[in-house]
């Protein structure tokens, strides 16, 4: 059979964000070699200035929205994007700089700069979903780079990823963890997060930090009254759990809004 | 086979676990992780959790001393067998492209052989029940079959209930009956500790012969006895069987399964720790070039979306329906399916729920809201 097939172009594009999903790609030091061999890096300012201009078959983007700049920015690589494909916290929910999405930006602003006038910027941090129509989300801060893998090579065959959405508890239970919250009586999102990362934090006997955000269907009324009246959770230290780098995904900053 | 109970003594268990590891059997029992009792490999009685117990509850676990040195004094914990006979996940092949389009390529099975130590009676009928799942019809799982074909079964028999376990309910315990090689009941006495031993397969036999024993005594018999007897009436958790299934299916609207549903966390806990949950999903892979691929069977569960997933969406959206997916598999579907219960009373799914929903209670629940509108106690 002929595999003659011309390199689909592949872009990276970097928004409010810290660099750590796109440097995942970086990471697949095994497999880049394959990554490059089946498709053409156009644009990828964090490993090469060499750029291709546009279109792109397949669009990567890091980061969130919190510039006016970066919402008409993001227009234009939609439109340059056959498929566009979020990756990690920042993009898929507005990343943990979403807190300001809870306070006066200007505030913040006022402490963090000398000259504040100088800044120009949103008074909120959003996910690319929400200004642009979005193919795949993949979620995770930082993502995981076997995903990351599996998110292009799903491309690349003209397949569905194989990205489950259910909780972290099954990745828990699947390589034998014993549950933190159970055993141990640890506050931990697992139930409520997206899987992905593969239980990392259980497996350190930590509770898991929701850095995948919200599962398909999370009940999140249903596990904060069991951190409350049974683990003895202030709501304080329930909001910060939930305030995180999934801090503007819908569930999350829901629950946590019900708890301040 | 020996057909009277035996007796060794305490310390022969050791020399157990080395005349079947010398028999080429990779020994599998309880041992400490993470603050709770699992089944991995053990090496001795060393690896195992002498002198501790298990207090569990709906959503807590904790391990406590005991004040003697019970080689088997707590329940069951987060793992069941199901993990060796039906791993979480397994890769089933693997395949090239080639000129005439694409060669499969086999899985070789492994050849290891288990010996599982300390199986309770409720364990040993879950993999009864798995037998039938994955052996019993025509479609005969071959990685299940040839793994659960070389298993030595040691049972114990229970002593002690823990707070989550049913099995009386479920008639699946707290004794092993048949299905062992060897079964043990542990008596610790102040002056003595040792093991009454049955007998149930001539391989057990070979075995028992290469440990010192001997016949036990009427006062030895009577003290296991008095063991078994002692867990029945410890059961932490009850559930009335009688009329279940028709129970089930008269309710399948009962407003209960909303009240439940506003509790549950879909995070399918449950269905992993279960020893008789056998579903799966399976995962086909490719690697970038496009010439190569794999197969893979994971665990997965009917709390999740993609479970139901068919074209046009998911058909169990939501967590009620789920919920009543499982629970009436568990405990009525599964009869007509498989010819008995799915659930074998052993508490885990109570336990290991983060939020301590407990099967018991519901059925408790549909079950006297019907005394209370009918007043038919039948």
């Amino acid at each position: 059979m002929s595999r003659a097939r011309q390199k689909p172009k592949l872009a990276v594009w970097k928004f409010a964000s810290c660099d750590g999903c796109q440097l995942s790609l970086l990471d697949c030091e095994d497999e880049l070699l394959d990554v490059v061999g089946a498709v053409e890096i156009a644009y990828f300012l964090e490993a090469s200035r060499a750029t291709t201009a546009g279109p792109y078959d397949l669009s990567l983007v890091e980061g969130s929205i919190t510039t006016a700049q970066d919402a008409e920015r993001i227009q234009e690589i939609r439109k340059q994007s056959k498929f566009l494909i979020t990756i990690g916290a920042c993009a898929t929910s507005g990343g943990i700089q979403a807190l300001r999405n809870f306070k006066d930006v200007k505030d913040f602003i006022s402490v963090v700069y000398a000259s504040p006038k100088y800044i120009e910027t949103l008074k909120t941090s959003t996910a690319i979903s929400e200004h642009v129509k979005v193919d795949f989300e993949l979620h995770g801060c930082p993502i995981n780079k076997v995903q990351l893998l599996e998110v292009i090579n799903a491309f690349l065959n003209q397949r569905k990823p194989n990205i489950a959405s259910h909780s972290v508890c099954m990745e828990c239970k699947r390589r034998g963890t014993v549950c933190v919250m159970v055993a141990h009586g640890t506050a931990c999102l697992g139930p409520v997060t997206h899987a992905g990362c593969g239980a990392i934090c259980p497996s350190y006997n930590r509770g898991c930090y929701g850095c995948f955000g919200p599962m398909e269907t999370p009940n999140m009324p249903a596990l904060s009254k069991w951190w409350k009246v049974e683990l003895g959770v202030s709501d304080p230290n329930l909001v910060r759990a939930l305030r995180t780098f999934n801090t503007n995904s819908k569930q999350f900053k829901e629950e946590s809004e019900r708890h301040e | 086979m020996a057909e009277k109970s035996q007796v060794i003594e305490r310390d022969a268990l050791d020399d157990l676990l080395k005349v079947l590891r010398e028999q080429g059997y990779e020994v599998i029992g309880p041992t400490i992780q993470e603050s709770a009792i699992v089944y991995d490999r053990i090496d001795g009685v060393s690896d195992m959790p002498v002198g501790w117990t298990d207090v569990q509850d709906g959503g807590s676990y904790r391990l406590k001393k005991r004040t003697d040195e019970s080689r088997f004094g707590y329940v069951v914990g987060p793992h069941s067998w199901k993990k060796f006979l039906f791993p979480p996940e397994l890769r089933l092949w693997r395949a090239k492209r080639d000129d005439a389009g694409f060669k499969i390529l086999e899985e070789r099975e492994q050849t290891k052989k288990y010996a599982f130590i300390g199986v309770r009676s409720c364990e040993l009928h879950a993999i009864f029940i798995q037998d039938r799942v994955f052996m019993g019809g025509k479609h005969v799982d071959p990685v299940y079959k040839s793994r659960r074909e070389k298993i030595f079964i040691v049972a114990v028999n229970c002593a002690e209930a823990g707070g989550t376990c049913f099995c009386v309910s479920m008639k699946t315990g707290p004794k092993a009956q048949s299905g062992y090689d060897l079964a043990l009941t542990e008596i610790v006495e102040r002056e003595r500790h040792y093991f009454t031993v049955e007998v149930g397969s001539e391989r057990g036999q070979e075995v028992l012969k290469e440990l010192q024993h001997r016949e036990a005594k009427h006062d030895e018999i009577s003290a296991a006895e008095g063991r078994t007897r002692n867990a029945s009436e410890q059961m932490g958790r009850t559930m009335d069987i009688n009329d279940l299934k028709e129970l089930l299916y008269r309710n399948y609207n009962h407003e209960r399964w909303e009240n439940v549903a506003e509790r549950c966390l879909s995070c399918a806990n449950c269905t992993m720790v279960c020893p008789t949950c056998f579903c799966t999903t399976v995962e086909d892979v490719t690697d970038l070039t496009g010439q190569y691929a794999e197969r893979l069977r994971r665990w997965d569960s009917c709390f999740t979306i993609d479970f139901s997933y068919i074209h046009g969406g998911s058909l169990r959206k939501s967590a009620k329906s789920r919920y009543r997916q499982w629970m009436t598999h568990k405990l009525a579907t599964w009869i007509d399916q498989f010819g008995t219960s799915g659930c074998v009373g052993c508490g885990r799914c109570i336990t290991w729920c983060p939020v301590g929903i407990d099967i018991t209670e519901e059925v408790k629940a549909i079950r006297e809201s019907e005394g209370g509108t009918h007043g038919d106690q039948t």
